[in-house]
């Protein structure tokens, strides 16, 4: 897969570990999750509201990982230009964007009982909604751009400046309000529900890699799509989709 | 040189015909003024919610001259002789920041004073840190405007498309700048220090306005030949 976007692609195979993984990580989270359910007692001043938790935190954390990933995926195409790297980065902030967005929902849900509200200006929770719309806006780009190798090196540079941004946008947004509770790592908290955060977090990180292998496989197929129906075009068949 | 002779390029065009600059100029006071309908009139309360008010009367009214500054280019096919010109990209974007960050300058010279008076804000004791404030804050807004636009101009989409990729990324840009025009404006921007001196509270916030601006100057120079090469 070292070729450039201007080769016509091969039809690719699906990677032999992609199933079995898939089905592994989905087993493994169902595990932790009921581990995690079953491990903790009801929290002294949260009762059974703690155990949003083993879902909130994990996902929060994907939502950094996500990002991450797109960055060094867009640093690495703009240097190396290997379609690969752009379709790597694409099918990060997809799966990225649906994590940050079950974070800000799963937030609320928990911030309704505890704060009162559904809603507040706290820093955490408002570095997600600006992430979420940082990435709402790369994806949207990505949708417009029509050529193949501008939009590659368009979401790129976009991907590498939202994720310059994050620091900014979080320590801006913590001196301007803050109320939200010290984050939740497994140091801040009884022993027997680190285990469960543990275990989920892992969980969410093989489901994580899962998404984009899968994301990025389905690109490929796209990709190799295209380039067969531009060669049909060009020798003249009628097409067949 | 080079970026001397796009800003030139950029500003001679705008002068001659000035219609950009008229509507842009015109729309933000009549942002001003709406504002300040649905805020209500009472005159302590609009003082108070001045700050925020200005930086987004910027925000919408300067977003409209970005994507200009590279249609005019795109429509006769005047950028891609630019792009077949040897030498450093780079001098392109800078000669557009430059350009549009006079645009947007002289814009904000109509605009402030008029919002002092609609908004009934004393802004002749703190013209100097107001400047300083104004400017920075511009700095950073028409830097990722005029990268952004070097895309969005492009595309179909591009009047929606601009402000969805840039007013996201300006949110930490957006508070420090209001954060620290309302405190200048309220007077207060002095702070007792536990040495017994006094520090700029307003300075603070200005500090996180300039890490932005040099963070993303940096980033879109060098993220800026990628994107603008075809």
């Amino acid at each position: 897969m070292d070729t450039s976007y201007s080769d016509i692609a091969a039809v690719p195979q699906r990677p032999r570990w992609l199933l079995p993984f898939g089905i592994f990580a989905t087993l493994f989270l169902i595990a932790s999750q009921a581990a995690a359910l079953l491990m903790s007692a009801p929290d002294r001043d949260m009762g059974h509201l703690q155990k949003i938790l083993y879902v909130h935190v994990p996902s929060a954390w994907m939502s950094m990982i996500a990002p991450a990933i797109v960055f060094v995926a867009s640093v690495l195409y703009l240097w190396k230009r290997q379609a690969k790297h752009d379709m790597v980065a694409a099918a990060a902030a997809q799966v990225g964007i649906v994590f940050i967005g079950l974070t800000l929902i799963q937030g609320s849900i928990w911030a309704r009982p505890t704060w009162g509200i559904w809603w507040t200006w706290d820093p955490r929770l408002t570095t997600t909604a600006i992430l979420f719309l940082i990435y709402a806006g790369y994806l949207a780009l990505r949708a417009f751009a029509e050529d193949e190798d501008q939009r590659a090196r368009w979401s790129a540079a976009v991907g590498i400046m939202g994720f310059l941004n994050v620091p900014i946008v979080y320590m801006s947004v913590r001196w301007w309000r803050t109320i939200h509770q010290v984050q939740s790592t497994p140091d801040t908290m009884d022993a027997t529900y680190k285990l469960g955060l543990r275990l989920n977090a892992f969980a969410f990180l093989f489901i994580l890699i899962f998404l984009i292998a899968l994301r990025y496989y389905i690109a490929r197929l796209e990709r190799a799509r295209t380039a067969v129906l531009e060669e049909r075009t060009l020798a003249g068949d009628k097409i067949h989709v | 040189m080079r970026v001397g002779a796009i800003v030139w390029k950029d500003l001679t065009a705008e002068r001659r015909t000035k219609a950009n600059f008229n509507s842009v100029a015109f729309l933000a006071a009549l942002i001003l003024l709406l504002f300040g309908f649905a805020l209500g009139p009472d005159t302590e309360a609009l003082r108070n919610v001045a700050g925020g008010v200005l930086w987004l009367t910027v925000l919408f009214s300067g977003v409209l001259s970005f994507n200009r500054s590279y249609e005019q280019e795109l429509e006769n096919g005047a950028l891609e002789m630019l792009l077949l010109y040897p030498g450093d990209r780079r001098s392109i974007f800078l000669g557009k920041l430059i350009a549009n960050l006079t645009f947007v300058l002289l814009v904000e010279a109509v605009l402030v004073p008029l919002a002092a008076i609609l908004y009934d804000i004393p802004i002749w004791g703190v013209l100097g840190p107001l400047a300083l404030v104004l400017f920075l804050g511009t700095f950073g807004f028409v830097t990722l405007g005029t990268f952004y636009a070097a895309m969005a101009s492009r595309l179909r989409a591009r009047e929606v498309l601009l402000p969805l990729l840039l007013f996201p990324m300006l949110i930490p840009l957006l508070i420090a700048a209001v954060q620290a025009t309302s405190l200048i404006l309220s007077g207060d921007m002095m702070v007792g220090d536990a040495a017994g001196g006094s520090t700029l509270l307003s300075g603070s916030w200005l500090r996180v306005i300039v890490v932005f601006d040099i963070v993303f100057f940096v980033g879109a120079l060098y993220a800026f030949e990628h994107v603008i090469e075809d």
